[in-house]
């Protein structure tokens, strides 16, 4: 089964680590096929990210994401930029700290990811970790102890517990939704 | 030493680590998009494999650099994107014609001119092979995985030592900046360019089988001239003998054309039945692998060559295919490797260019295949 996966929000939150995280749990610690890859602008702070991560039990050919089955979405220009490229039944899980109206379609879920950032962990940084956690208890395309694994191996040293508390806080946001 | 290991990697670091692997020490370069992390990430390994980087004013420099870095007898590369890469055609002819083994490495983007610094394409395809003035031969390879990235970067290496010829990794802003899991092993085969007697007189006589010369090494008592104009096999200036150059030349041509069936690779997928054959390399040809499964599904014989080397062209094989298939082209450009084939070919040969920074999809193909009669 391929899963196709689209992270996208502004350059600065995160956006390309998230995708290197998801796709090196799926392929170093889950086993499977993962190819990730990212479309950028010149600005490297601000401007549109986007960053894209296909996960298959099969080798992974075409490299691109066209119709992601999940978007994970930051930002408001980017839910308008990218939401009809989703998959019909795909699912959105969406920061609503920053975006306030629910996407227009596919099962959407509301993860206040950057104002618990701020207000639990006092760094709005780690955001997209929260978001990383949530994706992984809605969707299950990574097991815990991979995503976990790889959050610990890709962020900076002495961030360990800090990323490790913004994991399982969005493991337990998803567990919310899913109840 | 180089990583070693199952990795998760970009396609531009594991050319990097490739080039460490492969004994390179010396790297100069002017970092341009989407090549910059192959120079960001040497400049910090490499002075811990007791290597050298430089970033040099521009292109013109690193190329430079990199030919005398050779010549000190160190393995050196570079690493560009398009606008670099026109800057340094000067030289690249300049070490085809005094046969010093260098690797360069294009990761390219759209063009012409600074074009589209953050999107794919493969429109420097026919400037690799003829881009410096002169006849002169060289030997290209096109990678279409992260894993390729680090392989065909030592494979460029032991050519261009074995060959003593400028040697191109060919690569696509989709391969350099992907990431997949690649598995690098300890250790990999190498070659380095054997070295001459000291003192002999005629350096630049080549063994007559493989027609490369044997190599030096400046300061360690060589008494060797090394010089871009035409010369005799002492490696003396000989402008005015017309004999001597086309001597010089022809064989700067042919020991890599006689020896092609040694170097080229190419892969070949479904083609023993394949009444369709698809000619893709670098990342389109995923897409194109991928197009041809789903035309098998779909009862179509199709299969698909694919080029890992671009240069010496393989121009044998393509005759053979073009007399029982009809052939599709699909390159990011307008028609670069089009023209080799249709020149291999003498049919028609079908053509699905994509330009504008986004790869062929395999949909795309499918239904291009599809539509031929």
């Amino acid at each position: 089964m391929r899963v196709e996966v689209r992270f996208s929000g502004f350059g600065g939150q995160g956006i390309v680590t998230a995708g290197i995280i998801l796709a090196r749990a799926a392929s170093i610690h889950d086993g499977k096929n993962a190819v990730q890859t990212q479309s950028y602008g010149p600005e490297a702070r601000g401007g549109a990210s986007r960053s894209e991560v296909i996960i298959s039990d099969e080798e992974i050919l075409y490299p691109k994401v066209l119709n992601p089955d999940i978007f994970v979405v930051m930002s408001g220009q980017a839910m308008q930029k990218y939401i009809r490229d989703l998959k019909k039944d795909g699912t959105v899980i969406y920061d609503s700290s920053l975006i306030k109206t629910p996407p227009e379609r596919g099962k959407a879920f509301a993860v206040p990811a950057t104002l618990l950032a701020k207000r639990e962990l006092g760094k709005t940084i780690v955001a997209n970790i929260i978001m990383l956690g949530a994706l992984t208890s809605i969707t299950g395309i990574v097991s815990r102890e991979a995503i976990e694994k790889a959050v610990l191996e890709s962020v900076p040293k002495g961030t360990e517990e800090l990323n490790k508390k913004a994991l399982h806080m969005g493991f337990e946001q998803g567990d919310g939704l899913l109840r | 030493m180089h990583m070693a290991g199952v990795r998760f990697l970009q396609g531009n670091i594991a050319c990097a680590e490739g080039a460490i692997a492969a004994g390179c020490r010396f790297f100069a370069g002017y970092p341009i998009t989407p090549s910059t992390e192959v120079a960001e990430w040497l400049a910090q390994r490499l002075p811990k494999v007791g290597g050298v980087f430089i970033q040099m004013e521009d292109e013109i420099g690193s190329i430079s650099a990199i030919i005398g870095a050779r010549w000190a007898g160190v393995k050196a590369m570079t690493a560009t994107s398009g606008p670099g890469f026109s800057l340094m055609m000067e030289n690249i002819g300049f070490a085809a014609m005094t046969e010093t083994p260098i690797v360069i490495v294009n990761v390219q983007r759209g063009g012409p001119s600074t074009g589209q610094p953050t999107m794919p394409a493969s429109g420097d395809i026919m400037q690799a092979r003829f881009g410096s003035h002169g006849d002169y031969a060289i030997i290209a390879l096109s990678p279409n995985s992260v894993q390729e990235m680090f392989d065909l970067t030592v494979e460029a290496f032991n050519l261009s030592e074995r060959y003593r010829v400028p040697t191109f990794l060919m690569a696509d802003e989709i391969v350099g900046h992907m990431r997949e899991k690649v598995v690098l092993p300890e250790e990999v085969e190498t070659f380095t360019a054997p070295l001459s007697k000291k003192g002999a007189r005629y350096y630049f006589k080549p063994d007559p089988k493989t027609l490369v010369p044997k190599m030096q090494v400046f300061g360690r008592g060589y008494n060797v001239h090394v010089t871009g104009l035409t010369h005799d096999e002492r490696g003396y200036p000989a402008t005015n003998d017309a004999k001597v150059h086309a001597r010089l030349v022809r064989r700067l041509v042919e020991k890599i054309e006689k020896n092609a069936d040694k170097i080229i690779k190419v892969e070949e997928h479904h083609l023993d039945d394949a009444e369709v054959v698809l000619i893709a390399y670098g990342a389109v040809s995923r897409s194109a692998l991928a197009a041809v499964r789903e035309l098998r599904k779909r009862g179509i014989k199709a299969g698909l060559l694919r080029l890992v080397t671009l240069f010496p062209f393989p121009e044998k094989l393509l005759a053979k295919l073009a007399r029982r298939a009809k052939l599709v082209v699909l390159e990011m450009n307008l028609g670069q490797i089009l023209r080799e084939v249709q020149r291999c070919a003498k049919r028609d040969v079908h053509f699905l260019p994509k330009i504008g920074g986004e790869l062929h999809t395999p949909r795309e193909i499918v239904k291009f295949v599809e539509a031929l009669k």
